[in-house]
């Protein structure tokens, strides 16, 4: 049996998918869900072998919902949004379906899909989502913390720290993993607001209240939470020229 | 018909010598000349240097202002007055004198005054010279006045249609895709909801900013969007409207509730999970018609820019059809997002 989940706002465009997949018996619908929270969770509990996936959804997009998955399942995106079909291809979706779709195309989608199940399956990985970054929409960062998922606005995080394979969050209520790299943060983040000051640290330059000397050619930054990051040369000459001084 | 009498250059040379032509028989008249003796002196003298006036100032609309140009009109007007002078006056003159009664003094006369002729042939057309430069000047700068105010009007107009024209072409395939959906399982809906689509894009369709609608109208194109909207996304969304009588007979641009519905229903959907309900409320202020849409959304996780959520385009259309930045206002308050428009009446 072929697990497949639905994942789309429109209860109608979810039943045009049903009906769809009523011509391949061995395929069973484990669960339809309506945002990407539930997504999430019923991935996480069902892990389906393919998942339909709306782009534009409530609280968390299509994409935002894979980052958040440490195994994605194949993914046929269904959505009327042409623009992120190029974004969709490099997170290594089977197909792309533009809302309405025939049943023709849809049949193709499932077959390509099917085929290449026989052979290697093609996952979908974090550096495959890592490239689907969206610069426009990097105003919030969604992390799972737990079985709970949270949102978290841009202009609310202090710094970025390095950590392994992660990167750890600093906000007023602590800090969140992410799996990602320093570099994607720098690149997706607005470089006037986000400065990397040193090989590990990534700053929110609103949160820097003052810079401290420390031996000689050494600073450090002091933050209004209190709390003190290295600061390395190039950071130190990066800041001083974001800040015009 | 008559203005363009008054504009044209044959006119003005006329008034320019009758003009000169009385002066000149006033000056001649004070050396005790006949006033037919004066008048025909001065006429033809007159005559010469209007036809070179008119010559200078028509050459002088190809010759802007420069220093080598400058140079020009004064070997121009030099070469041209002592040839009037010179060579035509102290012969010609004569020819038509000898048909009145001439006093025989008269040769000498002018004779004595031929040099005087000249400088004063020459100065009147350095004279011509500068008023035609300062004319054309002139008439250039209005033409660039104009052009620019055409340009400007050109470019507004332009603008207006593109910021119109920005239906959101997904809202359209989403609608299509929910039809597909229905046309099996609910075939009535599918064909109710073609038809309400129809007319909602009938509604979008040759609509030129400056013919207001009435807000009775533009409610009811906005009651269509709200009706496919409600089938695409189900028990989720919910409308009210509230006008009174009064408002509903204001008028405003059309299309313009549209797209703040639209970017309400967005934001309320997408930054909640479960039902919303888009309120929207008409009221007359001062001689202004008040609209305003509230949705929800969720102040943790949402952060509106500038005016906020992608209004910016419906903020620059009323500015530019009410040349007023502030008829868009926005606010956020607890978790309900209200925006408000405002319409003047005249």
């Amino acid at each position: 049996m072929i697990k497949v989940i639905l994942i789309d706002d429109e209860p109608l465009a979810r039943s045009m998918v049903k009906e769809y997949l009523q011509s391949y018996p061995d395929i069973s619908i484990v669960q339809e869900c309506d945002n990407g929270f539930d997504g999430v969770k019923a991935i996480t509990q069902h892990k389906p072998d393919l998942i339909f996936l709306d782009i534009q959804m409530p609280k968390i997009n299509g994409f935002e919902m894979l980052e958040l998955l440490d195994t994605p399942p194949s993914v046929i995106f269904t959505t009327a949004f042409d623009e992120y079909a190029i974004k969709a291809f490099e997170a290594h979706a089977i197909d792309y379906l533009l809302k309405p779709f025939a049943k023709e195309r849809f049949d193709k989608a499932m077959q390509k899909w099917l085929a290449g199940r026989q052979s290697a399956t093609p996952v979908v990985t974090q550096s495959f989502i890592e490239s689907v970054a969206q610069p426009e929409e990097r105003n919030r960062v969604v992390v799972k913390k737990g079985s709970n998922i949270v949102i978290i606005p841009v202009h609310t995080i202090h710094y970025l720290e390095a950590f392994d394979d992660y990167v750890k969050i600093h906000t007023k209520d602590g800090f969140y993993l992410k799996k990602k790299t320093m570099s994607y943060f720098e690149k997706t983040l607005d470089p006037k607001e986000f400065v990397r000051i040193h090989r590990s640290y990534l700053l929110n330059v609103q949160e820097l209240t003052r810079i401290e000397p420390l031996e000689k050619d050494n600073h450090i930054v002091l933050l209004k939470s209190g709390v003190r990051i290295p600061l390395s040369a190039t950071g130190y000459s990066k800041l001083k020229e974001i800040l015009g001084i | 018909m008559k203005s363009s009498t008054f504009k044209s250059p044959y006119f003005k040379f006329t008034i320019w010598w009758a003009f000169w032509t009385i002066v000149g028989t006033i000056l001649v008249h004070k050396f005790n000349y006949s006033w037919a003796v004066s008048f025909t002196d001065a006429a033809i003298t007159q005559l010469d240097w209007t036809i070179a006036g008119y010559c200078l100032n028509a050459a002088l609309r190809y010759m802007p202002p420069s220093p080598k140009n400058f140079v020009n009109v004064l070997a121009f007007s030099i070469t041209v007055a002592a040839i009037f002078t010179f060579a035509i006056l102290p012969y010609g003159m004569p020819l038509v004198m000898k048909y009145i009664n001439t006093p025989l003094n008269y040769e000498s006369f002018l004779e004595d005054s031929i040099f005087v002729r000249f400088v004063i042939g020459w100065m009147q057309l350095l004279f011509v010279a500068a008023i035609s430069w300062m004319w054309y000047f002139l008439e250039e700068q209005q033409q660039n006045v104009k052009m620019k105010s055409d340009t400007e009007q050109l470019a507004r107009d332009a603008e207006l249609s593109q910021l119109r024209q920005q239906l959101q072409p997904h809202f359209l395939f989403n609608s299509l895709n929910s039809i597909n959906a229905l046309v099996v399982s609910q075939p009535e809906l599918a064909r109710k909801m073609i038809q309400q689509l129809s007319d909602f894009l009938r509604g979008t369709v040759k609509k030129d900013d400056r013919q207001l609608v009435t807000l009775e109208e533009e409610i009811r194109q906005l009651s269509l969007y709200l009706e496919i909207e409600k089938v695409r996304f189900g028990y989720r969304l919910r409308s009210e409207i509230t006008a009174d009588e009064e408002s509903r007979k204001c008028v405003l641009p059309p299309l313009l509730l549209q797209p703040i519905v639209e970017n309400a229903i967005k934001f309320g959907l997408y930054d909640t999970i479960g039902e919303i309900t888009i309120s929207i409320s008409a009221r007359m202020e001062d001689k202004n018609l008040v609209v305003s849409v509230k949705n929800p959304f969720d102040p943790d996780t949402s952060i509106p820019k500038g005016t906020g959520f992608g209004l910016n385009s419906i903020s620059r259309r009323l500015y530019l059809i009410y040349f007023n930045n502030t008829l868009l206002q926005t606010a956020a308050e607890n978790s309900t997002f209200t925006t408000t428009i405002k319409i003047p009446q005249l």
